[in-house]
């Protein structure tokens, strides 16, 4: 697993309160993570400050799942 | 339209003295201080560096780690005294009508520990807050995620009035009930102020004690050399419930709700009318409300909250409001124990009148040590140790900063 992919999992983890298990590539925050729509504008806020950088809402709004994240989140860097 | 009658049928507590209604209680008798040094977070830097703080909450008994995050202690200590409440109550969530029962809760503050810190996170050249921001810190939002756990759907809303909150709420509950509006109402209060903003704020207006050397005595109510009340912290709820709906399910009763009065001072931002004169109409108005004369009243749970001014003005109020039945009255202020919880103090003192009349036993005015010449000393303040009287009516006094007061009437049934 690459640094960003076990730093995002890590603040899913904290931030929703799920098990590490339950944090796959493919598991879509809503759908599988139980995260409401304020949970989602949460964890997009914990990205921006874990990475130092600025995702745009347009550009949030197309991240649904872990995968969709960790992926965003590496060619932003 | 005949009003109907409103009764207890469940409480439960959390706060500086216990984290369960016997626990309270037994602790309340026995004239414990739950004063000590602060632990919650690091006050060495503070005017005052104690309160009464409430010892090993555990959250998880109440509710998901999920949920703990999100929710401010004033929302999580709300929780706690609901879930106790409904307990106790014994009604069958599943097959109670939900649109019949509904919230009505009281905060003073609300989310003030979430409310510094997410301030102090704010950057101006980036400016963004949690989304958690607002709903974990407004003074209804307890209410509100109790309705969704329980599937309240009945009136639900918080009333804010500082000090009185609680009161208010609880008189909301009981009128709402009279009018047929609803079934049951879980109502209460919750309060978390045992942080750097409520110890500061309160520091600065000069309200709080400074006894630093000696926490356990700094809540003396009516005491000549009291300075200020102690910051205290917690919740405690009830379901109200309408008398018949009561009986037709068998439910244990602790005592009705006969009344309640609303009254303004009208006089100063947090100092309270000297002559008591709000203070006396709450009164005159709650015992009218009930359709008591004073004559029927055996003990007053008063706001007495260790203030060099509100301890004056409140006895005066009393004796202008019952006369020569004063001095037969049982007086006390359990803040001498728990300290001051703000908008949940009226919800713990009406729990202790209810069960001192359960019990036929006044709690104390602990820390009494010189008598004050400005406070009539013929009346009787159950001073240092409890005492064995039957109580067949309770009012419990708050009065809050803004110069809000309310008086609930408790009648043994």
């Amino acid at each position: 697993m690459s640094d960003v992919a076990a730093k995002v999992k890590a603040i899913i983890v904290d931030k929703l309160g799920v098990d590490e298990s339950e944090v796959t590539t493919e598991a879509s925050f809503t759908n599988d993570l139980g995260a409401d729509s304020l949970d989602t504008v949460e964890l997009i806020m914990e990205f921006e400050k874990e990475f130092d950088l600025a995702i745009p809402d347009d550009e949030a709004e197309k991240i649904s799942t872990v995968g969709e994240a960790i992926a965003h989140i590496e060619s932003a860097l | 339209m005949e009003l109907k009658r409103v009764v207890i049928t469940g409480v439960g507590t959390v706060n500086p003295l216990g984290n369960s209604v016997e626990e309270y209680w037994k602790n309340l008798k026995n004239g414990v201080s739950g004063a000590g040094p602060i632990t919650r977070f690091d006050a060495s830097l503070h005017t005052t560096k104690f309160a009464c703080e409430i010892k090993d909450f555990d959250p998880l008994k109440y509710m998901e780690k999920k949920e703990i995050r999100k929710y401010d202690l004033y929302t999580q200590y709300a929780f706690a005294s609901s879930e106790q409440a409904v307990a106790d109550s014994g009604i069958d969530l599943e097959k109670v009508d939900g649109d019949r029962v509904g919230v009505i809760w009281g905060a003073g503050i609300g989310g003030l520990q979430t409310f510094h810190e997410e301030v102090r996170a704010y950057k101006e050249e980036r400016p963004r807050f949690s989304p958690f921001f607002i709903p974990k810190m407004i003074a209804n939002i307890a209410g509100g995620l109790v309705s969704m756990k329980y599937g309240f759907r009945g009136p639900n809303y918080t009333t804010v009035s500082a000090c009185a909150s609680a009161s208010h709420a609880m008189i909301d509950a009981l009128n709402t009930i009279r009018m047929g509006k609803a079934d049951m109402i879980l109502t209460g209060g919750s309060e978390a102020g045992v942080n750097a903003c409520g110890i500061a704020g309160f520091n600065s207006m000069r309200a709080i004690s400074t006894r630093n050397d000696d926490p356990k005595t700094a809540s003396r109510p009516f005491d000549k050399d009291r300075d200020g009340f102690v910051m205290g912290e917690g919740s405690a709820a009830f379901i109200f419930e309408e008398y018949e709906h009561a009986v037709a399910r068998g439910a244990k009763i602790y005592a009705e709700i006969a009344g309640g009065g609303m009254s303004a001072d009208a006089y100063h931002m947090t100092a309270p009318d000297p002559e008591g004169k709000g203070a006396y109409l709450v009164m005159k108005w709650a015992l009218e409300d009930a359709g008591l004369k004073p004559e029927d009243v055996d003990y007053i749970n008063v706001h007495g909250t260790s203030t060099p001014l509100g301890d004056i003005a409140e006895p005066k109020a009393i004796l202008k409001t019952f006369g020569e039945h004063a001095y037969k009255l049982s007086i006390s202020s359990t803040k001498s124990m728990t300290g001051h919880l703000l908008g949940a103090a009226g919800a713990i003192e009406g729990l202790a009148s209810v069960l001192a009349m359960r019990d036929s036993i006044v709690p104390p005015t602990i820390n009494h040590f010189t008598p004050d010449p400005e406070i009539d000393e013929k009346l009787d303040f159950t001073f240092n140790k409890a005492k064995e009287r039957e109580i067949n009516v309770a009012i419990s006094n708050t009065f809050g900063f803004g110069g809000h007061n309310a008086t609930v009437v408790f009648k043994k049934l």
